[in-house]
Order: structure tokens, then C-alpha cells, then sequence
């Protein structure tokens, strides 16, 4: 495809004329022999790989692939964790610009402002949210926040196992279970009827507890907080920041680290990633967290005025307290954190600042409602009942005429996605149920379309 | 950093959203809930204030377009940042991941109906697969450091399983190492030993010799090294090592260098990560999104993290738990929207464009040692693969110019700098990856720069002291950021 | 550099001002011209035991960490709590105001085995 003797990609400037020069000036007389060091019997091995597509093909082939989903343009009533938002326009514009888009992590501050200024607007969004004195710039989801919490939380204790609430998320338990493997930390449940002061014990460094719980419930964080204190543990809330536009805040009932997911705030589900993991924590934890952090200072020195003399030094932004960190404290450091999550960070905090606080709360409000009213529908519906478990937020468990498994199959005969089969789960109220999600993004012409189809699968079963 | 510029007077960054705009303001219009309304939770459950910033929705643009103006990223020029490959991102491959039949799928849809995304990802674990000459693949770490984590705990599952975990409590990792290889080895619960390097800056068969002594559960290695050199002794380091009964760890952060040339299977790895960012060309994102993805020989394939593409005999597609999984590092399936962009540039390249890819990323790298060899001390003085490292200590007298100040100036010169004080066993280390997506006249004028700067450095030690003069902010106070923390926007902080 | 001939030092880059039983401890001038500004520095409650050798400490700078190790054993009797509002004082008075720990010791004559400042410098890299 390439012209013979010219650049042998688009992204390859160099034409074979350029290369003779540079060969020359090296003293080689071909470019394989650059690689000459490398052991012959295993030097340009075959590799199977298709031949190169131009753009407009590879276009094309993408589109095919893309169009053998089925998922993007149903209906869906999946949450579970991942949740379709109202994304405002403003977040994918600004977070495209190629000066966020291709910079790298900022280790030379006076090119880098924009990154470290924008990550210092995140930092104070998310504490917001969480009521946390401080946070990190963002982890790889909220799943793998949650686990690095346990570890913080058991370097910070000198205890050794960590106590998971149910109902709470199987996947993040299975992150939690995979991190702990790895520095030897013992991994509990608490059942969700449990007394939780008295399931706690000496041994816990932290109490997970997520908010809203894997079955859509509303948590009295306060009394959880109050339990792990009393246990000598922190308590870790694995928070959804969307639904904290309305909810008291962990901090406020007492939490000491806060993790999240960020992802739904930033654009579509997207398969699930690339993810946001939020992580924030009261003060005293903050030489023992992971991840980057950006900090406020000023210049050494104020930049010259027209007479040369200097005037007053302007604020910018650093990273900060890196002595916690891999590059400088190696097999002491707290995590092995490195490449993050930054420009999901910088689409998160746009949406955030974009609907504002009226925006946001107005948002989860509606959200709330939209989800409660959708709710109510399905519970008239003859064979079917939605389960009232106390306050929840988004989530609910439905009860149909048959088995979740069928429901499933059946509504997604008709192009609608969800509910999501929880039979399986320990808590009582689960058995037998679907878990259904209805958001502020959900539109009410979507749920007229589910009940038509609910009563429809109702009247054949 | 454009000469237009109409902040340039103001201290920009003493004004967050937090302090611009007005009470009442607001960019984006939500709708609020105009069906049958229920009561809200008790009131001990909500939340009394949240204070954000209320702007406009131009407000809003202008300032995130000013701070991106306050950014250098490849587009803006020249980022020869060693050991990250900041190469040009295509951008077809942006273009087709934000596709909605991709971008719009929920991670818990039925199988049935995310076969497309799980196509292409089942073909990237096989193009994975070849490139690296290990078989077996999980796409599931979320960056480079989480694809060691998932390494290292894989290695740990196979020696319990054998019974040897008690034992082998230790990994081996050369000084010149990334720091994330050291972390990665203490999460995963090993103790860590610490390899100097010989005088050539490779790993010195004699010292590794002396530290396997039963003890070892694995010797991790980049290839090439952080020095941007090959290791000559590798496939006899691979032998010794699994006369051991240990394991080769290998980090793939340098993989552009041999790219279509050397797979990590061949010469004897049995598990390796890949940064999706760097050597197939997903953008950095300011610091992620990365991908990290893991491949291993079929020895280690139980215990990939999940979940793992597989195709079924009647070609469908399915997500897959390991059989003896190390367990989920992320709640989903990877990072897809990553992913699909690193499958874009491999079709995009197909081999020959890999393997020109490895052949201009080196040939630009000894290019440019050539160049600035004379004017800068070389540690190394032999052939490099993807990059160079030089030291500024020539500079250091008789003006005490330091790597720190040279990198500085480089910012007057247009030019991002590259990675300073690593490796760690360099004194003064300026690493310089170029990358093959630097033309020619694009060398020559890094090149021209560094000799520029050498030269002010004898003449003019002041000028780099003071340095950088351009930027849209000069040098910051990072002791008083670590000494007094401010980490958040407050309402007394102007 | 300064290194006051009264005291005595350790290989680490350690200092010990000794008065009777009690020996105050900082780091020197050479390390806090190494490790550059000093941003923060952890050192133990007092009450704290301390085994000859052991870490009782941190010191980190904007690009650098350091174990601060204990050259004797003892009690920690009292630390230098302004460290923590400025631990720049490391760099400004490494032998004054940016003193460490108070340790009383359990074995005084543990002393006899550390550097006087002679024996210090000349282990110290050329133009130390």
C-alpha cells in the first residue's frame, strides 16, 4: 500500500531517503541490522497477523463489529453497577481536546498546568461529594479502589483481614479477594441481617460497606461507622457519587475512606471501562494512600514585569507527597499505582461542574423519582410485585410471574435489556427477583414500553 | 502556550471553577421530574448542602480551553519522554472506539449481545498472542502496573499449587527497574531483592547466579532495559532461572523497540504485560486510561485474571472465568474503550507497519545518540534500541547546571522534556525516546536544542537556573506543596 | 560543610549529641544537603523503645525517602514535634533546631563505637 520508498505508515514520517541519511551517519548499511544484538535463531520470527487496512476499511470493519452489537441501541434497565447517565455535551467537547488527550502524567508542572489544574478541581469535587478531607486523583475503577481502601486500611491498623457488608457487589468483593491474595489479607462477609458490631472483631481493619447496597438499598451509614470505630477498624464506603448529589455524605456520617465509581458521570457505559475509581480519605490516612495527588503552591519566583524586576509569584499546581509513591519508595511504597485513570477524571469533573449543585441534585432527584413511579407500574401489574425493602435509590427487586432467568430471555426477545437475574444471592428478598434500574436518563416513553412488554410476558406465562 | 493569549496577565491559577462565575448560574439544562412523586428518604439519610461551582456554560468552556492551552501534549510537539513511547495516536482509532454500537454497551448485557466488541477483543488476545510468542492472554489489568500485579499473583498461585509458596518468597528485580516492579513484588507478598547491574548496565549473569538459591519465586525483567539497552545474556538468564525452578517476569513497557523483531515467548518468558498506551499507541489521557493486558505461557493460563475471551465451537463468543483464577482485578471486563483503539492501530499497521514501527523507533533513537553523543556524557557508549540515556553531569561544571535545569530550558525550546533522574543507577539522567513517529528534521532539532543548551550551560549557567522563560508559569514551589498540603479548593483559599 | 567536633556519627549520616545517659539525635549536614528540602519527617512517641540499629523514623524530600535508624538502644524521652509544622528546620539547623529524637540509653557506652566528625568526613565522597 505504501509508495515504494517513501514513509512506510502515516504516523512514520521517515521516507527510505531519510533513512540512508541516518543509516549513513551511523556507519550501518540497513535498517535489520539495528537489531543485530538480538539472538538470530529467534530474530523476525513468523507472526500471524492480518495485512495493514487502509483508513477507510479499517473504518468500515469497525463499524461492522460495532453493528454486531445488539446491547447499545435497546432499551435497558441494567444497573448493577454501571448506569446510563444524561451526559452533557460539554464533558465529550472539552475532554477531546488533543492537549488533555495526548499529554502524559505531569511530571514537568510548567507544561503540564492544565492536567494538574483540572486534577485539582476533580480532588475538590470529590471530596465534596464524598465529605472527605483529601483525594487522589482517581484509580482504575471504583472495584479496585475499594480493595486498595483494605490495604490502606490494614498497613494503617496492623490488622490483618477485612469485613465486606452484604449486599454488596459480587464483582468488587471478587477485586477485593484478588488484591487481598496478593498481601496475604483474610477477606469476610458479613451477612446482611447480621449484627455488625458483633461480627466485627480485633483482628478487622476496615468495614466495606457500599452505598446505595447491591440491591439498590439506602444505608444509615452512622451506625456501620460507629461499629468499625468501636471494633478499632476503619470504615471504608464504596459510594455511588452520583446518588451522594443527594445522599448525606460518608463523610458527614462518618467514614474514613470513600471509594466510588466515576465512570457513569464521565459517558456511556462503554462495556464497562475505561473505568474512575474514586478514593478519598480523612486527613490522617494521607501519607498512606495511593495513587498521584495534586497540590497548590507558587513560583519560586514571580515572572519578570516589563522593567525586569519580579513581580508577585503565581499560583500553579504539583504533584505532591510522591515520597509515598513506586517511582521513589519502590517495594515500600504504598501501591504500585502508576498510569491512572486521568482524562475519565477530567470528564467526570466537567459533567459535575457542568450540572452544577441545583443541576446535580435536581438530577439524582429525578433520578430517584423516575425509578420510584417506574416502580409503582410494575407492582399494579397483575402477577407482579416490586419488593419494598426500605429507602432505596435507583435499583429494585422485581418479582414476576416467572423465573428471573425467563424474564431475562423473554424482554430481551423484545429488545429490551434487563433485569438482572439475582436469584442466586444469599439475602432473602433476592431470591427468586430481578434487580431493575430506572434512571434520570431513562426516558418515560421507555418505561411505557417495558410495561407493555412486562404485561405482555405476565399474560403468557 | 499560545502567543494570543489573555490570561497571560492574570494569576490563572488562583481561580478554580469554585471562584468564577455566579450564584444561580448554570451550563447545562437538566430536566426535573414532572410524574406522580413519592416522599423522599427521612431527612437523616439526605444530604443538606453541596457546594460546586456555578457557571455559565460558555464560563465553563472558556476555562477548561484555557487550561488545555496550559497543556503540552504530542500533538503540541516533540515529547520525547523516555520509557513512556509518547508516539503520535492515530486518530481513526479515537474515531472508531466513541462508535455507539461500542461505546454504548453495558458491561452486564446478555453475551448475545456484545458479540462485535468481544469479536475484536478475542482477536487482539490472538494478535497479543503472536506478537509476544505467549499464547495465552487476559485483557483485563487496566494499566501496566495492574498487568504486573496480575503477573505476580499468578506466579504466586502456580507455587501454591506446587506446594513451593513457603519456600520461594522472593523476587529478583535489577536496579535499573521501574519502580512498579519492586511494588508489585511486595503486593504480591514477596520480599524483594535487588540486582546491581554490571558495569555494561545489563544484568550480570554471576550476580544472579548467587542469589538462586531455592529461594527465588521470580526474576523480573524489562526488555530491552530502562537503559534502552538489550540484555546480550537473556536466553541463558532464562535457562538459569528455570533450572531455579523460578520464574521470568517480563515488563513490556519497552516493547516498541522490538516490535515484529524478538517475542518474549521465544527467548524464554512465561509471563509478560504489554502497555496498550505506549507501544500501541492509546492515548495518555494526561495519565491514563492505559491498558495492561497480560499473556503467559500455558503453564500460568489457569490463573489469568477474568475474565478472558473464548471462542466456542460454534464460533460464539463468551466471557470466561479461569479455572483457577487469580480473580477479577477491575468490576468488569477490562478497559474495552482502550483496547478497541490498540486493535485499530494493529490493523491499522498490520506486521510490516509493526515492524517498521520497531525498526524507525530505534533507528531515530541511535540517530539521535549520535547526534548529541560528545556534547552530553553517554554512561552506555554502545548501540541502544528504542532509547537513550545521557547524563547531565558534564554539565554540572564549572556552573552547576543540573539534568533538572537542562530539562527546564527545553520547555523555551518548544520541546517537552524527557525523563530526568531515571534510571536511578544514571547520575543526572536525561532518557530520551524519540519514537519512531518523530521525523527526521524532528531529531535534528531536539537534537539542535540539547547542543544549544549544552552550550548556554558554559556560557550562561543563569539563563537554565531561571529556566523555563516561556512557559505559562515558571518554576513552582514543590517543598512548600509537600511541606503544607492544600489538596482541595476551600472557600478561604484565595 | 560543618561538622561540630562534639559530636559523634554513624554511618548512616546520623548525628548524637551526648549528655550524661541521654543522647539527642538529628540527621547531618552532608544528608540534608543530599536529600534536598525536607518536607516531612516522622519520628516515634516518646515512650518508644528503641533496639540498637532499629528504624525508628522517616525522613522524606520532595524526591526522596530515607529510613532514619536508631545507632542505640533506649527510650525515647522526647522528639521535636516543630519538625512537623516545618521540618525545612532540617535543612536550616540540621545540628540545632532540626534535632530528631531524645533517646536515654540503655547501654551509654554504645557510644564508643560511633565516628568522631574526622573519621565521619573522611568517609564522605570527595568535596564533602
Amino acid at each position: 500500500m505504501p509508495d515504494p520508498g517513501g514513509a512506510p505508515t502515516p504516523y512514520i514520517p521517515n521516507t527510505d531517503a531519510d533513512r540512508a541519511a541516518m543509516l549513513a551517519r551511523l556507519e550501518l548499511t540497513d535498517l535489520d541490522t539495528l537489531f543485530d544484538e538480538l539472538p538470530l535463531a529467534h530474530r523476525d520470527p513468523a507472526i500471524a497477523l492480518p495485512e495493514a487496512l487502509a483508513e477507510a476499511d479499517l473504518i468500515r470493519l469497525l463499524r461492522d463489529r460495532a453493528a454486531e452489537n445488539g446491547s447499545g441501541g435497546r432499551l435497558s434497565f441494567l444497573g448493577a453497577g454501571a448506569y446510563r447517565r444524561a451526559i452533557p455535551a460539554v464533558t465529550g467537547q472539552l475532554t477531546s481536546r488533543s492537549e488533555f488527550v495526548t499529554s502524559y502524567t505531569p511530571y514537568q508542572p510548567e507544561v503540564s498546568q492544565g492536567t494538574l489544574q483540572a486534577a485539582f478541581e476533580y480532588q475538590s469535587v470529590v471530596c465534596e461529594l464524598t465529605g472527605m478531607d483529601v483525594s487522589n486523583t482517581g484509580m482504575y475503577d471504583g472495584a479496585s479502589a475499594t480493595a486498595e481502601a483494605c490495604m490502606l486500611a490494614a498497613r494503617a491498623t496492623r490488622r490483618s483481614a477485612v469485613a465486606l457488608l452484604e449486599p454488596i457487589d459480587p464483582r468488587v468483593a471478587d477485586v477485593v479477594r484478588t488484591y487481598a491474595y496478593g498481601a496475604n489479607i483474610r477477606v469476610d462477609t458479613i451477612p446482611a441481617d447480621a449484627d455488625v458490631a458483633g461480627a466485627l472483631g480485633d483482628e478487622h481493619a476496615a468495614l466495606v460497606a457500599q452505598q446505595p447496597d447491591f440491591l439498590g438499598g439506602i444505608r444509615d451509614l452512622a451506625p456501620l461507622t460507629e461499629a468499625a470505630h468501636a471494633a478499632g477498624a476503619l470504615c471504608v464506603v464504596a459510594a455511588d457519587p452520583f446518588a451522594l448529589a443527594m445522599l448525606r455524605s460518608p463523610g458527614d456520617a462518618g467514614a474514613d475512606i470513600v471509594t466510588g465509581e466515576g465512570r457513569d458521570l464521565a459517558g456511556p457505559p462503554g462495556l464497562g471501562g475505561p473505568s474512575l475509581g474514586l478514593f478519598a480519605a480523612r486527613e490522617p490516612l494521607l501519607r498512606q494512600m495511593p495513587g498521584r495527588i495534586v497540590g497548590r503552591t507558587r513560583e519560586l519566583h514571580g515572572p519578570p514585569g516589563d522593567d525586569g524586576t519580579p513581580g508577585a509569584p503565581r499560583t500553579g499546581y504539583v504533584l505532591t507527597l510522591q515520597a509515598r509513591e513506586q517511582f521513589i519508595r519502590r517495594e515500600r511504597a504504598t501501591s504500585n499505582f502508576s498510569t491512572g485513570q486521568s482524562l475519565i477524571a477530567l470528564a467526570f469533573t466537567i459533567t459535575v461542574q457542568a450540572l452544577g449543585p441545583a443541576g446535580m441534585r435536581r438530577s439524582a432527584e429525578r433520578c430517584y423519582q423516575a425509578a420510584h413511579a417506574a416502580a409503582a407500574r410494575i407492582d399494579a401489574l397483575d402477577g407482579y410485585a416490586v419488593l419494598d425493602h426500605g429507602p432505596w435509590f435507583q435499583e429494585f427487586l422485581v418479582h414476576a410471574p416467572l423465573p428471573p432467568a425467563a424474564l431475562t430471555r423473554a424482554l430481551a426477545e423484545r429488545g429490551i435489556e434487563g433485569g438482572l437475574d439475582v436469584s442466586a444471592r444469599a439475602e432473602p428478598e433476592a431470591r427468586d427477583a430481578s434487580l431493575f434500574c430506572v434512571t434520570e436518563a431513562t426516558h418515560v416513553r421507555d418505561v411505557d414500553a417495558l410495561i407493555a412488554a412486562l404485561i405482555e410476558i405476565g399474560a403468557t406465562a | 502556550m499560545s502567543t494570543i493569549d489573555p490570561l497571560r496577565d492574570e494569576d490563572f491559577g488562583a481561580r478554580l471553577t469554585f471562584d468564577r462565575g455566579a450564584p444561580g448560574r448554570f451550563a447545562v439544562a437538566v430536566a426535573g421530574w414532572d410524574g406522580p412523586v413519592v416522599p423522599e428518604p427521612p431527612a437523616g439519610l439526605l444530604r443538606e448542602t453541596l457546594a460546586l461551582p456555578e457557571l455559565s456554560q460558555g464560563e465553563l468552556v472558556r476555562y477548561y480551553t484555557a487550561l488545555s492551552r496550559r497543556n503540552f501534549g504530542v500533538d503540541s510537539g516533540t515529547y520525547p519522554l523516555g520509557s513512556c513511547t509518547m508516539k503520535y495516536n492515530p486518530k481513526v482509532d479515537d474515531l472508531v472506539a466513541g462508535l455507539p454500537g461500542f461505546a454504548e454497551t453495558h458491561p452486564l448485557a446478555p453475551v448475545e449481545e456484545i458479540q462485535g466488541t468481544l469479536r475484536l477483543l478475542h482477536e487482539l488476545q490472538g494478535y497479543l498472542a503472536e506478537i509476544t510468542g505467549l499464547p495465552f492472554v487476559s485483557l483485563a489489568p487496566a494499566a501496566g502496573a495492574q498487568g504486573e500485579l496480575a503477573g505476580m499473583l499468578m506466579v504466586k498461585r502456580l507455587l501454591e499449587r506446587r506446594g513451593e509458596l513457603d519456600r520461594r518468597r522472593r523476587v529478583l528485580v535489577p536496579d535499573s527497574a521501574h519502580g512498579t516492579n519492586p511494588a508489585t513484588a511486595t503486593m504480591a507478598g514477596f520480599a524483594v531483592t535487588e540486582l546491581p547491574s554490571g558495569a555494561d548496565g545489563a544484568i550480570d549473569p554471576a550476580v544472579l547466579e548467587r542469589e538462586l538459591d531455592g529461594t527465588v519465586a521470580a526474576l523480573m525483567v524489562t526488555l530491552p532495559s530502562t537503559l534502552g539497552l538489550w540484555e546480550p545474556a537473556i536466553e541463558e538468564i532464562a535457562a538459569r532461572v528455570h533450572r531455579d525452578g523460578a520464574f521470568l517476569y517480563g515488563d513490556g513497557a519497552n516493547l516498541n523497540a522490538i516490535l515484529g523483531r524478538a517475542r518474549f515467548g521465544d527467548l524464554g518468558f512465561d509471563v509478560v504485560h504489554l502497555n496498550l498506551h505506549k507501544t500501541f499507541s492509546t492515548p495518555h489521557g494526561g495519565g491514563g486510561p492505559g491498558a495492561g493486558p497480560v499473556c503467559c505461557t500455558a503453564e500460568l493460563a489457569d490463573y489469568l485474571p477474568a475474565p478472558v475471551v473464548v471462542e466456542a465451537g460454534d464460533g460464539s463468543l463468551d466471557l470466561v472465568r479461569p479455572s483457577d483464577t487469580i480473580g477479577r482485578l477491575q468490576q468488569f471486563h477490562g478497559s474495552a474503550g482502550v483496547l478497541i483503539r490498540a486493535y485499530a492501530y494493529i490493523r491499522s499497521l498490520g506486521l510490516a507497519g509493526l515492524r517498521a514501527t520497531s525498526a524507525n523507533a530505534v533507528l531515530n533513537a541511535n540517530y539521535l545518540r549520535t547526534l548529541l553523543e560528545g556534547h552530553y556524557a553517554l554512561p552506555y557508549p554502545r548501540r541502544v534500541m528504542h532509547e537513550v540515556v545521557f547524563s547531565g553531569s558534564r554539565q554540572r561544571n564549572p556552573g552547576d547546571v543540573r539534568t533538572y535545569d537542562i530539562a527546564k530550558r527545553l520547555i523555551d525550546y518548544g520541546i517537552h522534556p524527557p525523563t530526568v533522574y531515571f534510571p536511578l543507577i544514571v547520575d543526572e539522567a536525561l532518557m530520551i525516546e524519540p519514537t519512531e513517529t518523530e521525523s527526521r528534521e524532528a531529531v535534528e532539532a531536539f537534537a539542535r536544542a540539547m547542543i544549544a543548551i549544552a552550550d548556554e550551560a558554559a556560557r550562561d549557567p543563569e539563563l537554565l537556573h531561571g529556566a523555563p522563560h516561556n512557559a505559562p508559569i515558571g518554576r513552582l514551589d514543590e517543598a512548600n506543596a509537600a511541606r503544607r498540603p492544600e489538596l482541595r479548593w476551600r472557600p478561604q483559599s484565595i | 560543610m560543618e561538622f561540630p567536633a562534639e559530636l559523634r556519627y554513624t554511618t548512616e549520616d546520623e548525628w548524637l549529641r551526648v549528655d550524661d545517659d541521654v543522647a539527642t539525635i538529628g540527621i547531618t549536614d552532608f544528608a540534608q544537603d543530599q536529600l534536598g528540602d525536607v518536607v516531612y519527617v516522622e519520628v516515634p512517641d516518646v515512650g518508644r523503645m528503641l533496639n540498637t540499629g532499629e528504624a525508628f523514623g522517616v525522613i522524606e524530600s520532595v524526591k526522596a525517602v530515607s529510613d532514619l535508624f536508631s545507632p542505640i538502644a533506649g527510650e525515647v524521652i522526647a522528639r521535636n514535634d516543630a519538625l512537623t509544622d516545618q521540618p525545612e528546620l532540617v535543612n536550616s539547623s540540621p545540628y540545632g533546631d532540626g534535632w530528631m529524637i531524645r533517646v536515654r540509653m540503655s547501654a551509654p557506652a554504645e557510644i564508643d563505637a560511633l565516628l568522631t566528625a574526622d573519621a565521619y568526613r573522611s568517609r564522605l565522597p570527595a568535596g564533602g
